[in-house]
């Protein structure tokens, strides 16, 4: 990370990190969070802004593999990093097995916190192949839908799941 | 919502990092996890002119079991890391539940053990049971640490013994017991991501059906985590009955002092106070697991 100051005396950052597979060196503020990052420095704007207080994940990266709120990390805190958002999750213009069951169980209504219900379910997919329905529920738990389409949603993430049996 | 502006500052060593805190004097702050502070500079509650990220202090994430020392875990681990280690599962599985319990999925992936007892708030999960387990915390300054036990730590709402301006707080210590069950359980307005409306946490060392010894601490009653300690000497010394625990129940509804608020009115929290201190305590009895 280096720190660099303009001639007002604003002083900024270079961090690198690494985004849906490709690597980054963007300058930023001292105060730039890793969501605004992501959506206005970044142009993945996949990633939603809801609370921005760490209730509602719609927000939801995973930094390292694990879910995180983008509202709650400092730009600065992820260099270094490896960062996926919902843009990173279809590979080679093939939709994952989460969308896909996600579109065929009709688990998406206003769309909004599907990002973030998608990359949650996908981190719980890598360390629990197979999880019951009560941790498909605890692992969403940081993800709110206000259309509650939960019902459709974790019928969504357990099919997801019985595919790659 | 947007941050105000700060200076960041991200130490390599803890040296440098106190030293740090020093040469900037009083509205610096320490950032660990940000589940918190981020939040309050979000709501203009706190403004720092700095920040000083301990990201690169690998060395406090370390989670260690020591059979002179105890249960050490660096001030970064995560409720999540935490919640997850083999070395906590084996040795105080019901600090793993407490942080299973705290917030949700995405907090507790950056959400940090010293974090949450530096935040300092009556309804914070980890507290009860790390009073109730007897574990101290160390906080080092720029020339000599300290150690400080959990139930001394807090002075008042969002307030605690750490010197912000000089101290980080490093570590936390279960030492090794002769506890035979604790628990910690809580009620909140829902299964995830809700603040304790009320916390309880009990330890206990029995000896057959006889209760040796007992240590229960109450959370979100009273402005810092509590222990009920008139409730603790009904058990000690007595067989174990249902009307032992209740008489308990009711005893720690006089040790704490609650407040109404959106969550719930003071009475309502005392009633759970005695219902959850039965529940508790039958718990650590029955469940024999610490």
């Amino acid at each position: 990370m280096q720190a660099i100051a303009d001639k007002q005396g604003v002083k900024r950052y270079i961090i690198s990190l690494t985004v849906n597979g490709d690597e980054y060196s963007p300058v930023i503020k001292g105060n730039t969070l890793l969501v605004n990052l992501l959506r206005d420095g970044l142009d993945l704007t996949g990633t939603k802004k809801g609370c921005e207080l760490g209730d509602c994940g719609s927000c939801t990266v995973l930094m390292d593999g694990k879910p995180v709120d983008a509202c709650l990390v400092l730009a600065l805190e992820a260099d270094g990093c490896e960062i996926i958002t919902i843009e990173g999750v279809a590979q080679h213009g093939e939709l994952d097995r989460l969308q896909r069951s996600f579109i065929d169980n009709a688990a998406i209504q206003c769309g909004y916190c599907t990002p973030g219900m998608i990359l949650s379910a996908k981190a719980l997919l890598a360390r629990n192949p197979h999880p019951t329905e009560p941790e498909v529920r605890a692992a969403i738990a940081g993800n709110l839908c206000r259309c509650t389409g939960y019902v459709n949603i974790v019928k969504a993430v357990l099919d997801a799941a019985e595919v790659t049996a | 919502m947007y941050l105000p502006d700060f200076d960041y500052y991200a130490p390599e060593s803890l040296t440098e990092a106190t030293g740090l805190l020093m040469q900037l004097g009083t509205s610096a702050r320490v950032l660990a996890g940000g589940t918190d502070i981020l939040v309050k500079m979000k709501s203009g509650l706190l403004a720092p002119s700095a920040l000083v990220s301990l990201k690169n202090l690998h060395e406090l994430r370390r989670i260690r079991w020591d059979a002179d020392r105890g249960l050490a875990i660096g001030a970064l681990a995560t409720h999540n890391e935490i919640c997850n280690s083999a070395v906590v599962q084996e040795h105080f599985l019901s600090l793993s539940e407490a942080a299973h319990k705290l917030a949700n999925n995405q907090i507790r992936n950056r959400g940090t053990i010293g974090g949450n007892l530096v935040n300092a708030i009556p309804s914070a999960d980890l507290p009860p049971i790390l009073i109730a387990l007897g574990a101290y915390v160390t906080l080092a300054g720029p020339n000599s640490s300290r150690t400080v036990p959990v139930e001394s730590f807090f002075t008042g709402v969002s307030r605690c013994a750490l010197e912000p301006e000089r101290e980080i707080l490093t570590e936390v210590v279960i030492p090794p017991q002769k506890t035979t069950g604790s628990t910690y359980i809580k009620f909140g307005l829902r299964r995830s991501g809700a603040l304790a409306v009320v916390g309880v946490a009990a330890a206990v060392t029995m000896d057959g059906n006889v209760v040796r010894d007992a240590r229960i601490c109450l959370g979100a009653v009273y402005k810092v985590p509590t222990r009920a300690i008139q409730a603790e000497q009904v058990l000690i010394g007595k067989t174990w009955t249902n009307d032992l625990l209740e008489q308990a129940g009711r005893t720690a509804v006089g040790c704490c002092l609650p407040i109404s608020d959106i969550r719930g009115s003071a009475e309502y929290r005392r009633d759970l106070v005695r219902i959850f201190t039965r529940r508790a305590l039958k718990r650590a009895i029955t469940q024999g697991h610490v």
